[in-house]
């Protein structure tokens, strides 16, 4: 499947919703998206890969681009994931130590923009 | 003997291409239904790893993936890049996966590395045995 990407915002925070197959030829737009949202001034992201069926390093790297971009502008930066599939591939590559990784985007927004908590 | 054997020009778009030929033949082979998500990010983590070596030393040359089902389901993806390129494979400890300092393309050749060292018990990262070039072979056991 294609990559799509939706944002809307809940509250302070601007949620970015992945679908589809993110990999070395899709992941581009995946970070040219989150570039055009950081630029445009958002400081709390939280991506929601919900709807992601296959992720790669490529991606994994865009997401940590992302992470770091943000931390180093004083904000935050979460994501959303609760498919088994894909917490493996976090916790396989230490990333799950890296990201703040919740259940739902309820739960993210609920942790708050320093992305720590519940 | 491959059992099939796919040549494609170094760009991204035709990783997800082998991804769907490598994952179509395991299932054939009787790679059990579970493992087909680790066959599947695999195959892509080394075709991956492939086109940006080629792309990286100006290489038009295609990326070989050859899939093999006697007795077990091998794959073995070759690359044509300098070897002292592409044996350096290292997995990056979690303290420095977000390092400032650490370049986009470091991140994510260490992290695709960590992902095929996890995921594929039988890994093997070798140099060609004619030319030049790296070999990634990967085995699965079948289900039959």
């Amino acid at each position: 499947m294609e990559l799509s990407l939706a944002t809307r915002t809940v509250g302070e925070h601007t949620v970015l919703e992945v679908g589809g197959e993110v990999d070395v030829y899709t992941a581009p737009r995946l970070r040219e998206r989150l570039l055009e949202l950081i630029d445009g001034g958002a400081r709390h992201v939280v991506v929601d890969l919900g709807r992601v069926d296959f992720l790669d390093s490529t991606g994994l790297g865009v997401l940590v681009g992302a992470l770091k971009r943000l931390r180093s502008a004083g904000g935050s930066f979460a994501l959303v994931c609760d498919k088994e599939p894909l917490l493996k591939i976090f916790r396989i590559t230490a990333l799950d130590q890296v990201f703040p990784l919740h259940p739902t985007v309820d739960a993210a927004v609920a942790a708050g923009p320093t992305g720590a908590g519940a | 003997m491959a059992t099939v054997r796919l040549s494609f020009s170094p760009a991204p778009v035709h990783v997800r291409t082998a991804r769907l030929v490598g994952v179509a033949v395991a299932r054939r082979a009787g790679v059990r239904e579970d493992l087909l998500d680790e066959v599947r990010l695999a195959i892509g983590e080394a075709c991956t790893r492939a086109v940006a070596l080629h792309r990286q030393y100006g290489l038009a040359d295609p990326v070989l993936v050859e899939m093999s089902d006697a007795g077990q389901y091998a794959v073995r993806v070759i690359d044509r890049a300098p070897i002292e390129a592409g044996i350096g494979l290292a997995a990056l400890p979690p303290d420095e996966l977000a390092d400032e300092s650490l370049t986009d393309e470091a991140l994510t050749t260490g992290v695709g590395f960590a992902l095929l060292a996890g995921f594929v018990e039988d890994l093997q990262v070798r140099p060609v045995d004619e030319g030049i070039g790296t070999e990634v072979r990967m085995v699965w056991p079948v289900g039959r």
